[in-house]
């Protein structure tokens, strides 16, 4: 298994139960669990066009990171990229040790159902499905049902403060709460990775700040690991990690 | 409107149009297959009638009123009486028969003319001949040139006809002036009444009146003095009795072609819907930027317009072609019989063209005016959020429109006919149908509650997307419903009727061998003699005789079969199949006859009623003393005691017999010795009842192919219609599958869950469907066949057929599912949820 050294202190990893379990092997290291090594990808057609080259990237879990860049970097194809939506031109992507790009398609559609969550600008909340059914989703698609689905679900909702919405129609929501909804599905199943592509993209700037505040809690109190592909500064802040995608690769930033 | 306005419209709208490509091209199709199917019906139909009528008017001449009686023709005295009226300037009387050509199997129209009257009255009849005396001779005749042509036969030929069973043979003169088709000849009328056993009798007398006569006026002074059996009327009257005969099945046909462009209709509906629904943000932002609702309205029935103008224009041309390859591959009656000596000339008029274009253009037009007010009426603010599409479809779930709708139809089933024809019932079917599809999305919610929820994810999503969204797939279902319940509600009238005359047969047929002079023509019968030496010949156990006529009752309608057979009053139930009581006429009371149904229906005939028919010129009473079914003679029959015929008429000829065997006798011995032992028989028709019962079905499906054809349209329009909606509803989801890929679908079970949708929805669509056709067989069965044709059967459901097309239209329409759904299982479907749209 790949480690790494911890950037920095940070307390919400320390207290991170998946990193109380890999500091119990090493005190001083935390398991990485996704290594992006050497990604490049470019868009072939009439005007060929070079996304990115050369990027690298390693998580642990816990770790929660902002992708930030122009638009047309390459953020969104990155993220698609990693969830196995997409094939690189080169490079690897490990997910646990288990080279994504050598998965054929049925395979990494699995690894997406077990291990990992999203959150979309769009939200993407079935219109035709209550609010408890879509935040259930993926875990029908696992084959969880009856009890422990429905604790599962409860506990999510609670978790994101709509325990009283679940046999509401997502008609009857507000932008936020959507949003809400979109991030107890993205996480109900335990997934490992969760990506959330300018999932404040829709909302007003407070609702933003409560939704990012949500996004980051329960990222953290799941044991998941995050990527928060935004253009706000403001969001990306609420990351540990704040990282620029340009056409060389990934470079670290600090925003004040 | 502002210049901008209009600007962002036409973007919105053709840009929609583009984008719907396929689904547009399927709608213009159903469209075109529509107006295609009933302008070539319309053609066809309305040619031969034409033809007919044309045929009738040339062939009547300059006559003002024509003097007409039974088939067999009245005594030739008449015609000096009515010569001799000072209201008439020159009467002309006709011998006119359709003459059996020998040792063939058709028959060729003889018109037996007073050439010298004929010249005042009917001059086209009297043809040009170098030897003027060949107009009087009595063995020559001139042929049409349509019936040389089709005959073969040119002039110093000769044409050799059947009379009784011996042949007379008469030479052709020369050609007869008429127009390219008709197909007839002319002879003198001596000759035809000496040549073809009419001594003493004509069949019509026309009368040219003097000028100054009031016409009706004198007619119905001339009516009242007529003998019984004989009617005076103007020309055109006689026309429209033979078009009668044939109008029903016209009609039927008409409409049955109208179905499929209503199907047609339905599916510009259910496009137009979902694609409404899936605008229905870009119309909330032209709202927004300022366009009204009437405006959105317009653009949208102009989307629908020129959805239908494509289709008519297609459909047209279509129809065209397929009416010349109808009638070249089945004839002009599509092989029901009607007409079947006509080869009409398919010229396109105006009037059809201007209706069946108008048609084409105003259902497509009435298929997009729903999507289009509910685009106009939805509030621009919800309709800009997703998720509000389910919204779209909120106003088609009230119920009491559908059931008040459905009343009406159940109602108009009781009506009466309208001039001959169902036209309540064709309302009733319509209502029904329309009431029904009014129902579906109530009816969807329903039969989608009731259906248990699967384990499986797919399937469980599939089933939880239609109960969320029971109106999209109501709409889906619109065209399903319509084209099975059309399906099923013929194959049930079909398959009632086939089992109806096969049982009818099985009844009607109770002898060994069937023996006829002829299958068609007036010259053809067996002589006393005749009968006796069958009656003797060896093998022969019993024989029963029966005489065809035809009376005219009623001027405005065809003529009527009267039957002269041995009837067996105690064994009557085994000769006759008879739908009501049977009754003995009360003593002192007139002699039985027994009607068919269309007698009931059309005179009024009632068992037990005194009723006057005129036989042999004098009106005779008789009791009704039973009903009978028939499917042979729409036009009405009436049986009669043959004694009592021959006492009445004297005439003991005979057109057909039924012949019991002794023990051990073959049929093709009684054949061979009919063959040797009759002079003239081998020009009989010998049946056994097993090869009448196989030819009357074969000629009954051959009748009812086109019926089949039009039906198997309505459902492939039906397919088009479904696979039309899953298209659109597919393509307005793909961010819901792009978000399903995301969160761990595979494209497998993307696709098992539309075919479980696919195959939801259709068998919904085939419960209400199956439903629907029932009832509407009942109305096809009890009310348009017993208005149209005077048929009454009993209802038989053929589940077998049925439950394979069930399946049949279950996998084909999941495939189609699983076929539209293609997009949504392409990975560019995943990048969909970067859409907002």
């Amino acid at each position: 298994m790949a480690t790494k050294n911890l950037p920095f202190a940070n307390m919400d990893s320390a207290l991170h139960p998946a990193g109380r379990l890999s500091l119990s092997r090493a005190t001083v290291t935390l398991a990485v669990m996704l290594v992006v090594h050497g990604l490049t990808k470019s868009y072939a057609g009439p005007r060929p066009r070079a996304v990115f080259a050369g990027v690298d990237m390693e998580l642990a879990p816990g770790d929660y990171v902002a992708v930030m860049g122009e638009s047309g970097s390459g953020k969104s194809t990155l993220l698609n990229l990693i969830a196995g939506l997409d094939s690189a031109d080169e490079g690897s992507i490990k997910l646990d040790g288990t080279e994504l790009t050598a998965l054929d398609d049925d395979a990494l559609t699995a690894l997406r159902r077990k291990r990992m969550g999203f959150v979309f600008q769009a939200f993407h909340v079935l219109p035709y499905l209550t609010v408890a059914q879509n935040v259930a989703l993926p875990l029908s698609l696992l084959g969880v049902a009856g009890s422990e689905a429905d604790a599962r679900v409860a506990g999510m909702l609670a978790g994101v403060g709509l325990s009283e919405r679940g046999a509401s129609m997502p008609r009857e929501l507000s932008g936020g709460e959507l949003q809400r909804v979109a991030i107890a599905r993205a996480l109900v199943h335990g997934p490992q990775l969760v990506l959330a592509d300018e999932p404040t993209g829709n909302l007003d700037a407070e609702t933003a700040s409560q939704v990012l505040s949500l996004l980051r809690e329960q990222i953290k109190a799941n044991g998941a690991a995050g990527i928060l592909v935004t253009h706000s500064r403001v969001a990306a802040l609420t990351c540990d990690r704040i990282l620029q995608l340009t056409l060389a690769g990934l470079r670290e930033l600090t925003l004040q | 409107m502002h210049k901008a306005k209009v600007y962002a419209l036409q973007v919105v709208l053709a840009g929609s149009l583009a984008q719907n490509k396929a689904r547009s091209v399927l709608s213009v199709l159903a469209i075109a297959l529509g107006v295609a199917l009933g302008y070539a019906v319309q053609l066809i139909t309305g040619a031969a009638v034409n033809e007919l009528a044309l045929g009738v008017q040339f062939l009547s001449g300059d006559a003002d009123l024509q003097v007409r009686g039974p088939r067999s023709g009245f005594d030739e005295a008449i015609y000096p009486k009515l010569a001799r009226l000072r209201e008439v300037a020159a009467a002309s009387p006709v011998v006119e028969l359709d003459a059996k050509l020998a040792d063939r199997s058709d028959t060729l129209k003889i018109i037996g003319i007073d050439v010298f009257r004929a010249a005042a009255v009917q001059p086209g009849l009297v043809a040009d001949s170098a030897d003027r005396l060949d107009h009087l001779r009595s063995d020559t005749l001139f042929v049409s040139p349509a019936a040389a042509r089709s005959l073969g036969v040119d002039v110093g030929g000769s044409l050799s006809f059947q009379v009784a069973l011996r042949a007379v043979t008469l030479r052709v003169a020369g050609l007869a002036t008429a127009d390219a088709h008709q197909r007839f000849a002319v002879t003198d009328i001596a000759g035809a009444q000496e040549n073809f056993d009419r001594l003493g009798r004509i069949t019509r007398v026309d009368l040219r009146l003097k000028a100054g006569v009031d016409v009706d006026a004198f007619r119905d002074r001339l009516q009242a003095e007529l003998p019984a059996g004989l009617a005076v009327q103007r020309p055109e009257a006689g026309v429209k009795a033979s078009e009668s005969l044939s109008r029903s099945y016209r009609v039927n046909l008409n409409i049955l072609a109208l179905v499929a462009l209503f199907t047609g209709g339905l599916l510009v509906f259910s496009t137009q819907a979902l694609a409404v629904v899936r605008r229905r943000a870009q119309f909330a932002l032209l709202r927004v930027l300022g366009v009204t609702r009437r405006q959105l309205v317009m653009w949208l029935m102009a989307e629908g317009a020129l959805v239908g103008i494509a289709g008519s224009t297609l459909g047209l041309a279509g129809g065209f072609f397929l009416a010349q390859a109808a009638v070249r591959i089945i004839g002009a009656d599509f092989g029901a019989g009607y007409f079947r000596d006509l080869a009409p000339t398919l010229t396109p008029a105006p009037l059809p063209l201007a209706l069946f274009f108008f048609l084409g253009v105003v259902i497509a037009m009435l298929g997009s005016l729903a999507p289009a007010l509910e685009a106009a009426r939805a509030p621009p603010a919800p309709a800009l959020k997703a998720g509000d599409d389910e919204r779209a479809f909120a106003r088609l779930r009230p119920s009491w429109p559908g059931l008040v709708t459905i009343a009406a139809g159940a109602i108009a089933s009781f009506a009466p006919p309208i001039a001959g024809l169902p036209l309540f019932g064709y309302g009733a079917i319509a209502l029904l149908l329309i009431g029904t599809l009014m129902l579906m999305p109530r009816l969807a919610v329903l039969m989608l509650s009731i259906v248990p929820t699967p384990r499986g994810a797919p399937s469980r999503l599939a089933l939880l997307q239609l109960r969320g969204a029971p109106g999209q797939a109501a709409v889906s279902l619109a065209a399903i419903v319509a084209s099975v319940s059309l399906m099923v509600s013929m194959a049930i009238m079909v398959a009632s009727f086939r089992i109806s005359l096969d049982a009818w047969l099985e009844r009607v047929l109770p002898a060994d061998v069937y023996v006829r002079a002829s299958a068609a023509g007036d010259t053809a019968y067996m002589t006393v003699d005749d009968q006796a030496r069958i009656a003797a010949l060896p093998g022969v156990r019993r024989a029963e005789f029966l005489r065809e006529q035809q009376l005219l009752l009623d001027p405005s309608r065809p003529r009527v079969v009267l039957l002269a057979r041995t009837i067996d009053a105690a064994n009557l139930t085994r000769q006759l199949q008879l739908v009501s009581a049977q009754m003995t006429p009360a003593p002192g009371a007139p002699p039985p006859v027994w009607v068919n149904e269309a007698m009931v229906d059309l005179y009024g005939f009632v068992l037990g009623s005194v009723v006057e028919i005129p036989i042999a010129g004098k009106p005779t009473a008789f009791t009704v003393a039973g009903v009978w079914r028939d499917y042979a003679r729409p036009q009405g029959a009436i049986a009669i005691e043959r004694e009592r015929y021959i006492a009445l008429t004297g005439d003991r000829s005979a057109t057909n017999a039924a012949l019991w065997l002794a023990p051990g006798a073959a049929v093709e011995q009684v054949s061979r010795a009919i063959d040797s032992d009759i002079p003239g028989g081998s020009r009989l028709e010998i049946a056994a009842p097993g090869e009448i019962r196989e030819f009357s079905l074969k000629a009954f499906d051959r009748t009812f192919a086109v019926t089949y054809a039009l039906e198997l349209a309505a459902v492939v329009i039906g397919l088009f219609g479904l696979s039309s909606s899953f298209g659109a509803l597919v393509l307005a989801r793909r961010r819901e599958f792009g978000m399903l890929r995301h969160i761990g679908m595979t494209r497998r079970q993307i696709g098992a869950m539309l075919a479980t949708e696919g195959a939801t929805v259709t068998g919904i669509g085939l419960v209400a469907g199956f439903g629907l056709g029932w009832l509407i067989s009942l109305v096809l069965v009890q009310v348009v066949n017993r208005q149209s044709f005077h048929w009454g059967m009993e209802l038989s459901v053929p589940w077998a057929p049925l439950t394979g097309s069930a399946l049949l239209v279950l996998a084909l329409s999941t495939i189609t599912a699983l076929a539209s759904g293609r997009h949504a299982m392409s990975a560019r479907a995943v990048l969909a949820v970067k859409e907002d749209w």
